[in-house]
């Protein structure tokens, strides 16, 4: 198991390089940087004041050298204005003696300063994370035992009208992306045309403070699609299972048909499912962005939003970065985690 | 529920007949079919594929599924009717009083339950047993199915345990509560032959210890002999002989037990001499059944207007014990005639070396650990030392249970692999560097090989000329698409198989027929060298006669080498002139068919021969079981590879065995023997199989 | 004019009629449920058992006899539309009228289809299938509006704003309609007061034109890479998994919003992607041709030849845009849009066709063609590929629906097509400020959108089933 992490691990990291340079590289093509610092000075200004905005914040070197600056390799550019103000990468960082340190990258804990808000990232990434964790807390406290139990209670006996009945609904949850079950959902529960009116139709509130009316729409919102899916796979995987013959097996030793599916089926039906599930974290990140979106609720997501409009480089990195991680580290555990529920792998 | 007293028949099947619904129509599966089974008696139920014969042990644990029913006759256990019982009431029995072993026992265990925990619930759900008493009576009973370390074991999962033992924990379930019938449904099928004759040995002395009754469902009808008292015939659905063993083996009353055994290669049949009878035509589907008696169209005593006229009854045969058959002219058929005489061929000559092996080996290198990757590196050695030669015109059977190797040999002579060491000589050309890739067009065409499963050597997706035709383009044969059609089309004849098949998809083909179109394809580029694996192993038992046959035909006609790969050694007996005997990649035995079946014997061939059921009252046989499994061809005992489990090895001198592999030593004419045993040991060997006069 | 009512003049009678039966069906459900539990909770009561599904088979029976009423309402309610006189028609019966030509090429299509259904192979199967018919029913309903949108339309969906109908309620008649102008926004107008009937089904036109031509385009690319990866692994298969995992790895979103932006397409990266993305078909084409028709060089050479001519003739026209002929292109919104769908998907088909290559290559029938000395591609191309035609195909349906969803959420983001194109991401987006208060607009889309993908999803359900049954 320690080299197999070992060696996960280390494709982890060069996954995370590849990616953070294809970013850096999308981020930093010639257009995107006037458009960067055309959000800064203002549309109307030249093209000579665009180079010189640039040249002066160290957007002019060379690609690679900026990335090793990102990454902390290499020394943060710094340029001296005839006037001996300082500006470049690690001009905000001077100390009060007004020295700039050397580096200033990821490697130095450093991720960057936002051009969009004008906050450090690590703050800013920080706090919209806390609030789009709450966000996806609840989505995942809802989402997945509703699915488990749909999934369950539908595939133990294939066939039957319960099971076409939940199975209807979950298919009908996954052909509903968020920004079509958020749109219906605040049609009928928020809008004025149906009128119930039982929630609020923007989590702007939230920010303040959770509440069932601000928040349970987009909690529904981001659920509902990722519950279908994981529904389905454990009904397929519960159907599947209840044919085996294990469970003929355990059927003509005498065991209840509660107990076969409680002790004999469930175990090596939810095998497949938990990979489902790891893996939904990185899909709910799209489903987050959409319901931030359409909520407007100020998380994770409005800050990728926000981000990539104004070409926030820093804060782009930093985003993706930290959506890798969490897609990596999800891959990661459903592999542990499968090898741990299936004894059959665990020994090899 | 409790177990009851009862003095009649365990189980008592009157009439039964069950039916599957699908959208479409209703098809009876199995009909009118009665058999009793009396306390302390093993019933054979014996047929093909698709007789019934599995429906009928799911209709007494009352377990048909959401489309099976039963339409008709009633199932009796001990006395009480099971189709009136409750859903609680059977559920109290299933496990108690009646318990099921099926045919893959890796399937039949949980896998993700640790083995004690699935053998401890019997008792606690029908006998209320604390989980302590449990584990000790699992314990008991684990030693009961002899298996080592029994406290090891219950630990385990099942995946951590062999076939061979997997198949003792699930008879070890069935008994744990000390049922009254139990039904084994083709419980040795999955096994290899040494292991099944030492599961159906300890399901034999298990079931004389508890007094169990036996339902024993088989296609096998050796086995059926050697393990139950009477015995029940199926054909597409219904009982068409039922009888003790002696009378339905020695004065069977049907036509279809006649052709069954005509069918099949019992000691003393001879492919030039005594060929075997394949039963003509196939079994009929289930919605297709023909009127009147179901086995008509392929019955050599069929007379139109009387058979397909009436439904036909079970009749008593007077004179034997509570003997039946289903048939309306037993009384006239004149049972003692031998079979028509067929048409005798020559014994073939053998002609000049074609192929030459000398000292191949192949090793391979595996990770040690499938999922997490790295790791050492380990060897198996797939074949060590291998030699041997084979002329035009003959057939070299080489036997051997799963893992010895010779799929692999068969791979490495095909170019699908490249030997380790040692060569392959082609008509005195090495080949065995060459892959299949880098060997011309005639050295691939003249090496071909016939798979051994018929639904998977056929691609689904293409039709049975054009693969055919596919074949002839590869290997150049016919300069158009004309000439070639024309060919495959005279192909299809060669294999007996009519025109307007080339037509069709693979899926609509019976077994038997994907057969023979793999075999026309292996022929397509005339081959000369053959090599069959397993080729009528997956096949039913009256068609396999006929697939060996044609095969046997061809081979006579083109002079071709065939080396025919089996792990059934009444097959080879009957069809090889050569056999070489393998085990864990070493070449134990060779000889002519005659020297390898009787003595002096390499020790595992000795035990092959015991373990083999043969469906013949007249011959005796040596009981000789193997302790254990085959060991693992990545961790090879050192020394000799039977050393441990040979029954004779106290006989050598030292620890010969188990240090030095032994060498090749020659007996007589050529007959070589990989054994430490001294040469005056082994002509003290007695015969295995004696047939008694009769 | 009057504004219009729903159903028009039949609503009178057949209003109270469906609110019936759409309430018994609800109870019925609910109690089935409740039932449901009941059992699972008290299998231990002998006796229970027995009373528990008597009750479970009588609600059974009422939930398929109101689930029964109800469709056949909602059919009269349609057909009623169809042939009521024009004044009596409400706004369903004025929609079923303009799908009109749908409908009969629908029940076309289902007669000809179910008449020769045993003759049809897996089609033909599909009829067998009750959830399979409903889902093909679904995707055609909206195939059919995409290729007959002209006629159905009756406004221009993207040009007519027609003053005082922005924001308007469904129905809503024009002030002044002109000569030959249909006089009302059937399903209201939106907040540039354009047509919300027409511009859903113009929508469905745009979604149903890329989403399954860049479904079939990452099918392409994902069979080219994945056939060889499972059959030679080794390196090959090492670095590709790698370049998949990568891409998979990618946030969607992130990957869009860093793709589709002007910026971009000013600097050609898609166009570079195209050149590249497009370039797998013509290869495919050629592979398969030539490892089947390499024993008879005629007929390779006819087929190679015909492919590489049309296939580089459209590969001019849609990675370079420099048809000869001046036929084929693509605008490079459209384009950007097109490459990072199929860029999306590419690596996901990869890893399926991947891991079917991987179980396929074991067989025997691989094995035979192996040793016959036939070469890799032709074994990969026609031995392997056609048998993994059926998870293929039911994948194939299900990604078209994500491909579907996908294009939604750019559209939601405002990213890559024309601010005012009709397709139904667009629309939401458009719509979605103003919500709460005039919900047609982007509900309309939605519903749209939700109904397509379901259909797909039902379809590929009804295919995997069928496809089992083999």
């Amino acid at each position: 198991m320690g080299p197999f992490i070992l060696k996960r691990l280390g494709v982890m990291l060069l996954t995370a390089l590849c990616m953070t340079l294809i970013v850096f590289f999308l981020t930093n093509l010639p257009p995107n940087l006037e458009k960067l610092a055309k959000t800064q000075l203002g549309a109307r200004i030249t093209d000579a004041e665009v180079s010189s905005w640039l040249e002066r914040n160290g957007y002019a070197q060379p690609m690679l050298a900026r990335y090793g600056e990102w990454l902390g390799v290499l020394p943060g550019y710094t340029y001296e204005a005839a006037n001996g103000t300082r500006s470049g990468r690690c001009a905000r960082l001077a100390g009060d003696d007004g020295a700039i340190p050397r580096h200033c990258g990821v490697l130095q804990g450093d991720w960057g300063y936002s051009t969009k808000f004008r906050v450090p990232v690590t703050e800013l990434i920080g706090e919209r994370l806390a609030r789009t964790g709450m966000l996806m807390f609840w989505a995942f406290a809802v989402m997945v035992p509703m699915a488990l139990i749909i999934g369950v209670v539908a595939g133990m006996r294939e066939g039957s009208a319960t099971d076409r009945t939940l199975s209807t609904f979950a298919i009908a949850s996954t052909s509903t992306p968020e920004y079509v079950s958020g749109v219906i959902f605040v049609v009928i529960f928020a809008s004025s045309m149906v009128g119930l009116k039982w929630f609020t139709g923007s989590a702007k509130s939230a920010v303040d403070g959770i509440t069932f009316e601000n928040f349970t729409l987009p909690v529904i919102t981001v659920a509902l699609y990722g519950m279908g899916y994981i529904a389905r796979m454990t009904r397929a995987s519960m159907a599947e299972v209840m044919t085996a013959q294990y469970i003929r097996t355990a059927r003509l030793k005498g065991v209840s048909f509660r107990n076969i599916v409680l002790k004999h089926a469930l175990r090596n039906a939810l095998i497949a499912p938990f990979t489902v599930i790891m893996l939904q974290f990185p899909w709910l990140l799209t489903g987050v962005v959409i319901v931030e979106a359409l909520f407007v609720y100020p998380g994770f997501g409005n800050a990728l939003v926000e981000g990539a409009s104004n070409n926030d480089i820093e804060l782009l990195m930093a985003v993706s970065v930290v959506a890798v991680v969490v897609v990596l580290v999800t891959q990661l555990i459903s592999d542990i985690g499968y090898a741990l529920l299936n004894p059959r792998i665990r020994v090899n | 529920m409790a177990k009851w007293q009862y003095d009649g028949p365990v189980l008592e099947i009157d009439r039964l007949s069950i039916s599957f619904f699908t959208r479409l129509r209703e098809i009876p599966a199995v009909m009118d079919f009665s058999v009793t089974v009396q306390p302390g008696e093993a019933v054979g139920l014996v047929g093909e594929s698709g007789c019934g014969k599995s429906t009928v042990a799911l209709g007494v644990m009352q377990d048909l599924g959401v489309n099976g029913r039963i339409v008709g006759g009633t199932i009796r256990f001990k006395g009480r009717d099971l189709g009136a019982m409750s859903e609680t009431e059977l559920r109290g029995l299933r496990g108690s009083e009646i318990a099921m072993i099926y045919q893959e026992p890796m399937a039949s265990l949980n896998p993700a339950m640790r083995v004690g925990r699935q053998l401890m619930e019997v008792p606690m759900i029908h006998e209320g047993l604390s989980a302590k008493a449990a584990y000790d009576r699992a314990l008991a009973m684990v030693e009961d199915v002899k298996l080592p370390d029994p406290k090891r074991i219950l630990n385990s999962y099942p995946h951590q345990l062999s076939g061979g033992q997997q198949q003792r924990i699930v008879i070890a379930m069935a008994l744990m509560s000390k049922p009254s019938l139990l039904i084994l449904d083709e419980p040795t099928t999955a096994l290899d032959v040494t292991v099944e004759a030492a599961v159906v040995a300890l399901v034999k002395e298990l079931g004389r210890k508890y007094g169990t009754s036996m339902l024993f469902i088989s296609h096998n009808l050796g086995l059926v002999l050697e393990t139950c008292d009477r015995i029940c015939v199926m054909y597409s659905g219904e009982a068409v002989e039922r009888g003790s063993i002696g009378d339905v083996f020695d004065e069977m009353r049907h036509p279809y037990t006649q052709a069954l055994f005509r069918s099949i290669p019992l000691p003393g049949a001879d492919k030039n001499a005594r060929p075997l009878v394949a039963i003509p035509g196939n079994f009929p589907l289930p919605h297709e059944r023909p009127p009147g008696c179901n086995f008509g169209p392929r019955c050599d005593y069929f007379e139109a207007g009387r058979c397909d006229a009436q439904d036909v009854r079970m009749t008593p045969v007077h004179g034997n014990d509570r003997h039946e058959t289903r048939c309306l002219k037993f009384r006239e058929i004149d049972w003692s005639a031998p079979p028509a005489p067929p048409a005798r061929s020559e014994t073939a000559e053998p002609g000049p070396v074609v192929l030459k092996m000398e000292q191949l080996r192949k090793y391979y290198e595996v990770a040690a650990s499938k999922i997490f990757g790295g790791g050492a590196k380990r060897v198996v050695k797939a074949n060590e030392t291998l030699s041997f030669e084979a002329r035009e015109g003959e057939t070299l059977a080489i036997v051997g249970e799963s893992g010895c190797g010779k799929s692999t040999f068969a791979k490495v002579l095909m170019g699908l692999e490249t030997a380790t060491g040692g060569t392959i000589l082609l008509d005195g050309q090495e080949i065995q560097d060459i892959p299949i890739q880098k060997r011309d067009t005639r050295t691939v065409s003249d090496i071909q090989m016939v798979f051994q499963n018929p639904f998977d050597t056929l691609n689904p997706a293409m039709s049975v000329g054009r693969q055919i035709m596919r074949a002839l383009e590869v290997f150049g044969v016919g300069g158009t698409e004309a000439a070639r059609r024309q060919r495959m089309l005279e192909l299809l004849d060669l294999v007996k198989l009519p025109r307007e098949f080339a037509g069709r998809m693979p899926r609509q083909l019976s077994g038997g027929q994907k057969q023979r179109v793999g075999i026309a394809r292996a022929f397509a580029g005339g081959a000369r060298i053959v090599v069959a694996d397993e080729p009528v192993s997956a096949l039913d038992v009256s068609v396999q006669a006929a697939v060996a046959d044609l095969l046997l035909e061809i081979q006579r006609e083109n002079r071709t080498t065939l080396l025919f790969i089996a792990h059934d050694l009444s097959i080879v007996r009957y069809l090889a002139d050569r056999v070489m005997v393998m085990y864990l990649g070493h070449v134990v035995e060779m000889g002519t068919t005659d020297q390898v079946f009787s003595p002096p014997y390499h020790p595992y061939t000795e035990a092959l021969l015991s373990a083999v059921p043969i469906a013949d009252t007249h011959v005796q046989k040596q009981r000789i079981v193997l302790e254990g499994d085959v060991p693992s061809a990545i961790d090879p005992p050192p020394g000799c590879p039977f050393q441990t489990r040979c029954r004779w090895k106290a006989e050598v001198p030292g620890a010969l065995c188990e240090t030095q592999v032994p060498p090749i030593r020659t007996v007589q004419g050529g007959h070589q023997i990989k054994c430490h045993l001294s040469e005056d040991w082994l002509a003290r060997m007695e015969p295995v199989i004696r047939i008694a006069a009769e | 004019m009057e504004p219009l009512t729903w159903t028009g003049a039949i609503g009178p009678y057949l209003n109270p009629a469906l609110g019936l039966a759409v309430a018994v069906l609800a109870l019925s459900i609910l109690t089935h449920a409740g039932l449901a539990i009941a059992r699972l909770g008290g299998v231990a009561r002998p006796g229970a058992g027995a009373a528990g599904s008597h009750a479970a088979a009588a609600a059974g029976r009422v939930t398929r006899w109101s689930l029964f009423a109800v469709l056949a309402l909602i059919v009269i309610y349609l057909v009623a539309g169809i042939v009521a006189p024009v004044e009596a028609k409400g706004i369903i019966g004025r929609i079923s009228t303009r799908f009109l030509p749908v409908w009969i090429a629908l029940a076309a299509t289902f007669a000809l289809s179910i008449a020769f259904k045993r003759r049809l192979g897996l089609y033909g199967n599909l009829f067998d299938n009750r959830v399979g018919m409903i889902g093909f029913a679904l995707v055609m309903f909206w195939v059919y509006s995409a290729l007959f949108a002209d006629v159905i339309v009756t406004h221009d969906p993207v040009g007519d704003v027609i003053s005082g109908m922005k924001n308007k309620a469904p129905g809503t008649p024009l002030r002044s309609p002109g000569e030959g102008v249909y006089g009302y926004y059937l399903l209201g107008g939106d907040a540039l007061a354009r047509d919300v009937f027409s511009r859903m089904v113009a929508g469905a036109r745009v979604v149903l034109t890329i989403a399954p031509a860049a479904t079939l385009f990452a099918f392409m690319v994902g069979i080219t890479l994945g056939v060889p990866a499972g059959y030679l692994g080794g390196r090959f298969d090492t670095a590709l998994s790698f370049v998949a995992n990568l891409v998979l790895a990618f946030p969607v979103i992130l990957l869009f919003f860093l793709l589709v932006t002007p910026e971009i397409i000013a600097m050609g990266v898609p166009k570079y992607m195209a050149e590249v993305l497009f370039l797998f078909p013509v290869v495919f084409l050629v592979i398969l041709w030539n490892s089947r028709f390499h024993t008879r060089p005629m007929t390779r050479n006819i087929h190679v030849g015909l492919t590489v001519l049309i296939g580089g003739w459209l590969y001019l026209g849609l990675a370079w845009d420099a048809d000869p002929l001046g036929l084929v292109s693509i605008p490079g919104g459209v384009l950007i849009v097109f490459v990072s769908v199929v860029f999306v998907n590419s690596p996901t088909v990869f890893r399926i066709v991947r891991g079917l290559t991987l179980d396929i290559r074991t067989r025997d029938y691989v094995a035979a063609a192996q040793t016959r000395g036939e070469g890799a591609w032709y074994i990969m191309l026609w031995e392997i590929l056609p048998n993994a035609r059926g998870p293929l195909l039911v994948d194939f349906c299900l990604r078209i629906g994500y491909t579907t969803i996908l294009l939604g959420t750019l559209g939601f983001f405002g990213l890559g097509l024309p601010p005012d194109s009709p397709d139904w991401g667009t629309s939401i987006n458009a719509g979605r400020g103003l919500l709460q208060f005039f919900p047609f607009p982007p509900l309309v889309p939605a519903v749209a959108i939700m109904s397509l993908v379901l259909g797909l999803n039902l379809l590929a359900d009804g295919l995997r089933e069928e496809s089992l049954k083999d």
